[in-house]
């Protein structure tokens, strides 16, 4: 990294919508492509359950809706009924994000009681092999039965697919695989090339024909199933036309909590060095949403190099990812490399053009540390 | 469920939770991610939305308390709104 991140002149903070609370970064499932930092083992479960009910009343009283129990697995923190709970008084929308394991029927249902709005379940893929293989542990089937519970209890469901050359070819089974399982909704969320995944990149990113083929499934999926079941296809950045909004905008309508207490911008926003992020122990949530150096960094526009900064489109998305920018050139403010008129868009194409030709890449689970390369 | 006729009798889904927004003082129709911001005829269609009501009752309804509008004028936004609800999954046919 050449300069830090530099802090201008504050931007008025907007409001926020949607709390990510990761509750934990611990989780039986080892997936290759795990978006939690690769150095998650460092961040301890720091944060107690009063510490989370505080942060739930302080981001609703900042205007979130919506508060997503994440992690890691949140079915290990042994409190989620009484942080649930909690988000049901304050009548928040809560949707727990999960691999399933370890869940009992009974449990659920509590949970469901207790206000629980949506579930959110993984399935790595199709059949049991594949899916295990990704995931490193023996997890697929009972996923599933996690998944009928879901829908029996009256749940609604949401089936999430992560993406990749491995699967990417089987987006049509896991369109009925979902119907099967009467999914409300069913997210086909293509890999995106940080942390893990990065680390993963040879083995998993797809061909541009690969994802041509599983859009145009998704397609008309989408268009057949319309009013029954949601079907979101979410492109992989590397074959964007452009970058994503990433987040909405830096600070602009999530805040992430991480288990530890940091509070960010996004998930991996603490893999950016140079950021300073403060701790929701040692502040008020709503101090550090308008005045955190760090959720100031790049909120706005004032931080933009060039190109985005008189480019048309800096509203739109907001200079791309800062976390990809910065793990592939190495400079948090610049352009998001997968953007074509970023000067070091070739580290995008070369990896496209490796695709073509993949040389074979052992994967890489996800570990307390990971192995040296 | 997309084809919205007078005799449907819309419920809002499972997914979909209404809520009121006591920041901005407006109602919020929230699902998985996302969120509409409702103004208040809109909501006070999803609050009809009990799987009990048809479209028609809801329409006349909502007729005697907009008297500023036509009968038509409110049946035809009743039933768009309900349509683009249903087209997203958010309210579905109690009748089917």
């Amino acid at each position: 990294m050449t300069d830090a991140p530099r802090v201008e002149p504050r931007v008025e903070a907007p409001r926020p919508y949607t709390l990510v609370a990761e509750l934990t970064y611990r989780c039986p499932l080892r997936c290759v492509y795990c978006s939690n930092p690769v150095d998650w083992a460092r961040h301890r479960d720091g944060l107690e359950t009063a510490d989370w009910l505080r942060i739930f009343r302080e981001a609703e009283a900042l205007g979130v809706v919506q508060v997503n129990l994440t992690g890691g697995e949140p079915l290990l923190r042994p409190d989620l009924e009484a942080l649930v709970e909690e988000a049901e008084r304050l009548d928040l929308y809560t949707n727990l994000i999960t691999s399933g394991i370890p869940l009992t029927r009974e449990r659920l249902a509590g949970l469901k009681a207790l206000g629980l709005d949506n579930v959110q379940v993984s399935i790595q893929d199709v059949a049991a092999e594949g899916s295990d293989r990704i995931a490193g542990l023996r997890s697929f089937e009972r996923k599933l039965e996690v998944a009928r519970w879901v829908k029996e209890l009256g749940l609604p469901l949401t089936l999430n697919t992560v993406l990749h050359r491995e699967n990417l070819d089987r987006v049509a089974e896991v369109v009925a695989l979902a119907e099967t399982l009467s999914a409300d909704r069913l997210e086909l969320a293509n890999t995106q090339y940080l942390g893990w995944a990065l680390l993963n990149r040879a083995a998993l990113l797809p061909t541009r024909e690969q994802l041509d083929r599983a859009r145009e499934v998704a397609r008309a999926a989408r268009r057949r199933l319309q009013g029954r079941m949601e079907v979101l296809f979410v492109t992989p950045d590397y074959y964007a036309d452009y970058p994503k909004s990433c987040m909405d905008g830096w600070g602009r309508r999530f805040i992430v909590v991480s288990p530890d207490g940091l509070v960010l911008p996004c998930h991996a926003a603490h893999t950016i060095p140079g950021l300073t992020f403060d701790n929701a122990r040692d502040r008020s949530l709503a101090e550090i949403w308008a005045d955190s150096p760090a959720f100031g960094a790049f909120r706005g526009e004032g931080w933009m190099p060039e190109p985005c900064r008189s480019c048309e489109r800096r509203g739109i998305d907001f200079g791309g990812c800062r976390c990809q920018a910065y793990q592939l050139t190495g400079d948090a403010a610049a352009t998001d490399p997968v953007c074509p008129l970023s000067p070091q868009h070739a580290l995008v194409t070369e990896a496209r053009r490796g695709a073509l030709a993949p040389a074979a890449a052992p994967l890489q689970y996800r570990a307390a540390n990971p192995a040296r390369r | 469920m997309t084809a919205i006729s007078l005799d449907t009798r819309p419920r809002l889904a499972a997914k979909a939770r209404l809520r009121w927004d006591r920041k901005d003082e407006r109602f919020m129709l929230l699902y998985p991610e996302r969120g509409l911001v409702l103004n208040p005829t809109a909501a006070d269609v999803v609050k009809l939305c009990t799987g009990e009501l048809t479209v028609g009752t809801i329409v006349e309804q909502l007729a005697s308390k907009y008297t500023s509008q036509t009968r038509e004028a409110v049946e035809r936004e009743v039933v768009e709104f309900i349509t683009r609800l249903a087209e997203r999954g958010l309210v579905t046919d109690a009748g089917d």
